[in-house]
Parts: C-alpha cells; sequence; structure tokens
C-alpha cells in the first residue's frame, strides 16, 4: 500500500499499532511530492527537512506511547499542508502576492500552534489566489494550480493548492481559509471535503486578513471523518481573536458513529432543498449527481422538502460589495514599511517621497484582482456612495441570514450543489471578472450568514467531480457532519482518486 | 457607465494605488460591470431592515488590562524592507518638504 495514500484517521491507526513510522509517512509524501508536484504545482513551499526532522520527533513520542502508554495528541506524526495565507513561524507566507514575496512570519497562527501541539508535521505551504481573491488560483502572483483530474483545468480556489495537494495525495490533510467557498468550492472540484466552519467557531488570529466579518478557516480532507477530527483541534476560544466565540469544542469525530451504524442513520433527520439552488445555466450533469445524492439521503430515512430562500439571487452582489470594502481596509497595512516589498528599494529607480513610493509598491505588489477588489472597496465606503453600495449590501445581508434562521425552522440542513459546473478550464474566465465570480454563485450566501456548510463528493459529471453542499445552523456542525458521514458511507465516491 | 475615468483616477488615488493608463482605462471598463451587477440591490426594498455588520453577538469584547511581554523588536523590525543601522526604527522616506 502507497502511504501517502492513507486518510488521516487510517495513518493514525497505523501509527498507533507502530505497522508504520511517522518518518515513512512523511517520506512517502515528500515522495509524492516529488512525483507529481511539478504537475499539479499545489505548493509554494515544501519544507522537507524541518518535515522529516519533526516526524522522527513524532516516532520517538510513538515509542515511548508504546512503552509507557498514557494519551497521544490526534494529529501526532500525520504530514499536513497549510494554505499560504496562514502565518507559520520561520517559513516564508506570501497569501500568493508579491506584496509579501519575502515574509517569514515571526509568529504562528492560533491555528498553526494548535496543530503542533496536536503533534501535525508542516510539509509545507499551498499555492492560492492571491489573498484569497478568486475562485481559481489563477490570481495566484506565482503559478497556477493544476486540477488532478485534469491538468488543463483549475482547481478551483482560492484555496486551489490546498485541495489539489489533499486529492493528489501530497498531503494528508490541509488548511485553507473561506470568506465566500474558498474552501468548499476547491474541494467540490477535486473530489475533496472541504468545510467552512461557522463564523466565530476558529480563530482567525494570524490568518492573513481579507474580509474579517466572512474570513473563517477549515479542514480540506480525503473523508469526513478527517474534517470532524481536525475542526476538533482548531477549533475553540482564542483571546487574541476578538471575534472567537467562546462556547465548548466537541470531539467531532465521535459525534460520527452515533447511530451511524444502523439501516436508517438519518431517520428523523429534516433535510431542505432550497428551490434557488438549481437555476438555469446550471451543468446538467452537476445537478443530476446532485439530485440522486437527495435521493440517497431519503434512503437512509431523512425526509426532504422544498425550501426557498428567496434573497439568494442578492448574495454574489453583496458579497461583491462586502467583501472588498473589508478588504480595501485590510490591505491598507501593506505599505512597503513594516514588512514585504517596497517599490525601488535596492534598485536604480529613484523615488525622492514616501507618498510616491507607497503608490509605487502598492501599484506594483499587488495584482489585477486585488487592485480590482481595492478599487470596488475604496468606493463603495468612500463619501456620497457608502449608503447605497455599503449600507445597502449589509442590509441584503440580514435579509440573506433571514432567509435561513426561517428555514432552519422547518429543517435541520440544507443541501444543495457547491458549484454550478465541474472545474472549467485554466484561462476561461481570466478576462471576466463577472464570470469568475459567479463560480461562487452558491458559496456566498452561508459566508454571509456565517453557517457552516461542507462540500462533499457526491459524484462525477463529465469525469469530472461534483460536490454536494451540506449546510447547517450556526454552530451545528455535528449534524453537517453527521449527515455528510451517513452519506459517505453509504457511496464510494470519495474513494475515487484521480490519475495524475 | 457608473464609473468616468476621472473618478477611476480619484479612487486610485484614496487606496494609494499607482495605476497605468491602460489599467486605468481597463479598470473603469470593469468596476462599472461590476457595479452595474451591484444595481439589482436597489430592486430590493430595505428601508426597515437593519444592516448586518457582523453575525457574532458579541460587543465591546474586553480583556484585562495586564502587562504582558509583546513580541522582541527585533523580530518585529527582521521583516522591515529598510531600517536605521541601530536595528531600532523602521526607516521611511522623507514626508514632509521643505
Amino acid at each position: 500500500m502507497e502511504l501517502c495514500r492513507l486518510t488521516l484517521h487510517q495513518a493514525r491507526a497505523l501509527l498507533e499499532t507502530g505497522e508504520i513510522s511517522s518518518a515513512a509517512l512523511t517520506r512517502a509524501v515528500l515522495d509524492r511530492i516529488d512525483a507529481v508536484d511539478a504537475r499539479v504545482q499545489a505548493y509554494l513551499t515544501v519544507v522537507a527537512d524541518r518535515a522529516l526532522e519533526q516526524a522522527r520527533a513524532a516516532d520517538a513520542r510513538w515509542t515511548e506511547h508504546r512503552r509507557k502508554g498514557g494519551a497521544t495528541p490526534p494529529l501526532l506524526g500525520i504530514p499536513m499542508a497549510l494554505k499560504d495565507e496562514i502565518c507559520t513561524r520561520g517559513v516564508r507566507t506570501t497569501a500568493g502576492s508579491k506584496i509579501l514575496g519575502n515574509f517569514v512570519p515571526p509568529y504562528d497562527a492560533t491555528v498553526m500552534e494548535k496543530l503542533n501541539a496536536a503533534g501535525g508535521i508542516l510539509i509545507g505551504k499551498t499555492n492560492q489566489d492571491e489573498f484569497a481573491m478568486g475562485s481559481s488560483t489563477e490570481n495566484s502572483r506565482y503559478f497556477t494550480t493544476r486540477n488532478p483530474w485534469d491538468l488543463e483545468r483549475v482547481p478551483g480556489g482560492s484555496s486551489g493548492g490546498s485541495a489539489a495537494a489533499v486529492a493528489a495525495d501530497e498531503a494528508l490533510f490541509a488548511l485553507g481559509t473561506d470568506t465566500g467557498g474558498s474552501v468548499r468550492q476547491p474541494a467540490g472540484l477535486t473530489n475533496t471535503v472541504g468545510l467552512r466552519p461557522t463564523y466565530g467557531r476558529v480563530s482567525r488570529y494570524g490568518v492573513i486578513a481579507f474580509a474579517s466579518s466572512l474570513d473563517q478557516v477549515g479542514p480540506i480532507t480525503k473523508d469526513v471523518r478527517d474534517a470532524a477530527i481536525v475542526l476538533s483541534v482548531i477549533a475553540g476560544h482564542d483571546p487574541r481573536e476578538a471575534t472567537s466565540v467562546n462556547r465548548p469544542v466537541p470531539d467531532y469525530a465521535s459525534v460520527l458513529d452515533v447511530g451511524a451504524h444502523v439501516v436508517a442513520p438519518l431517520q428523523g433527520v429534516r433535510v431542505g432543498v432550497p428551490r434557488e439552488y438549481f437555476i438555469q445555466g446550471m451543468q446538467p450533469g452537476v445537478e443530476h449527481a446532485v439530485r440522486e445524492a437527495i435521493r440517497v439521503l431519503e434512503s437512509l430515512g431523512a425526509t426532504t422538502q422544498e425550501v426557498t430562500l428567496p434573497h439568494t439571487d442578492y448574495a454574489l452582489p453583496a458579497y461583491y460589495l462586502i467583501a472588498p470594502a473589508e478588504a480595501s481596509a485590510n490591505l491598507a497595512r501593506y505599505d512597503g514599511v513594516k514588512y514585504g516589498y517596497r517599490w525601488g528599494f535596492d534598485s536604480a529607480q529613484p523615488a525622492n517621497e514616501m507618498w510616491e513610493v507607497m503608490r509605487a509598491t502598492r501599484g506594483d505588489g499587488f495584482g489585477a484582482e486585488v487592485k480590482r477588489r481595492i478599487m470596488l472597496g475604496t468606493y463603495a465606503l468612500s463619501a456620497g456612495y457608502y449608503d447605497a453600495y455599503y449600507l445597502k449590501a449589509q442590509k441584503v445581508r440580514t435579509l440573506i441570514k433571514q432567509d435561513f434562521d426561517r428555514a432552519f425552522d422547518n429543517v435541520d440542513v440544507l443541501v444543495g450543489p457547491t458549484s454550478p459546473s465541474v472545474a472549467f478550464k485554466i484561462g476561461e474566465k481570466v478576462d471576466d471578472p463577472l464570470q469568475m465570480y459567479l463560480a461562487d454563485v452558491f458559496t456566498l450566501a452561508q459566508a454571509l450568514a456565517g453557517i457552516p456548510a461542507i462540500s462533499i463528493p457526491c459524484g462525477f459529471a463529465e469525469n469530472l467531480p461534483v460536490g454536494l453542499q451540506i449546510m447547517g445552523r450556526a454552530f451545528d456542525e455535528e449534524r453537517v457532519l453527521r449527515v455528510a458521514y451517513a452519506y459517505e458511507r453509504a457511496t464510494e465516491w470519495h474513494k475515487r482518486k484521480p490519475a495524475v | 457607465m457608473p464609473l468616468t475615468r476621472t473618478q477611476v483616477q480619484h479612487i486610485a488615488e484614496l487606496a494609494k494605488l499607482k495605476l497605468g493608463e491602460e489599467e486605468i482605462d481597463r479598470m473603469t471598463q470593469q468596476l462599472s460591470a461590476i457595479l452595474d451587477h451591484a444595481a439589482r440591490l436597489q430592486e430590493l426594498d430595505t428601508d426597515a431592515i437593519p444592516p448586518t455588520a457582523t453575525v457574532v453577538p458579541l460587543q465591546n469584547v474586553m480583556r484585562d488590562d495586564r502587562v504582558e511581554p509583546s513580541m522582541p523588536r527585533d523580530d518585529v523590525l527582521a521583516n522591515a524592507p529598510d531600517k536605521d543601522a541601530s536595528n531600532e526604527f523602521f526607516r521611511v522616506k522623507a514626508i514632509l518638504r521643505e
């Protein structure tokens, strides 16, 4: 068996018995990267030596555990990847941008601290759209990551590197960030599992900010159990992050096994199917796969009913005012003074005035999409336009949230497609920002409402993966994961692997 | 088009972004298309709807006012594009003119 193909929980079981070592597992993952990453291009940075050293230390702890017993942390010796949006002490963190091309964080993000404490082994940092703005990784200032299922196609974005790495077995799991779908959409396009937790569930301290009222960190994994395990590690209150909510973190993986092994594990679960998530222009194969998945949920005991989320159509315009507005404020910090790139420094280009240097630094350091969003956000917040654009969008956000509140009065979860189509061709949408934005049309509303949602594999259309999105009430990740797990146990889609 | 070239130049100045001539043209066209799409929000009557700035029901999160060690200065300055020779300050270009 190829070790790199293991899921997190399979690898842990084998580490526990001593059948495999973390060093062998880590080596297998690094060999896999050597074999395929020239084609997939999932990683911006690989830290092989550091990973192997940590793997040997993990093996020493496993040896001691087998001799003396006692508890071991949940990720001890497991190789993992992090999106380059997440600060890692001593390891370059670019956010996919040239403006942070030489940035080496002096501290770890809270999620990285938690993963470290849980024994996880950082393999490397994954490629992404610049500052998480995009749906394909084509906005990375470095290169475009390829979809392991078809190297001519995008892996989705913005956490496309993390999704591609997991899909191609170049990491046992990865973290991404999701502001408007950036974990779920790439997971859906690569046959992996991607979970966006409730806003406030996971600390964003040390995660490079894009849109602070929307940003969340989430796992991208090979199956639902792994997503549950990782969520339990990274969730929880953080005094350094004022919007992280102080409430207990369940052992999400143990919740999965409650009532899972019966004939009708979803007996009594009410599933809502939002009418607005089956739109004209949606790829027929995607609709077919999702409708089939809903029938599987019914066969597992769930009752389904059509529901309506009447403001769904307005999520896209509301999101593309709110997110850019917040981004324009967050990205004001890149001034060429404190860290990162500075124009004209160490070069022959003369510049003798601070504002001139700052304008040139930002003009050159940011890519086209980031500049577009800074401009859009600056405009939406500027005097005379604030009420018409930003305030209006925030009011519509209330309506979108109320849609979900009403739906959840009658159902426990909502299901629909993650994306309207399968992975698109590289270059197909780069010249038309609005077309690119439409790739996120089903993943924006949950972010605006702050609710948890997962994308899981539910079939193929034209030989490319289709994602099923399951949404739940705020802080009801348990139910979202249980429904996802019941579906996964009844199907084999998640076991299909791309031939890279 | 909702946006003019002059407006785009003004926004770029507010955002401290140096844009080339071609970039300004492209930006004028693309931002106008996005704003046309965003105009759909005006279809909705939101007079009685409060805005949502955040979905977390938290306000004024306080912490104890305790003195704690902060990040060492060398770490803070390690990523600076330019700093003074004694490694104590960020260095910037002149802010004030004579």
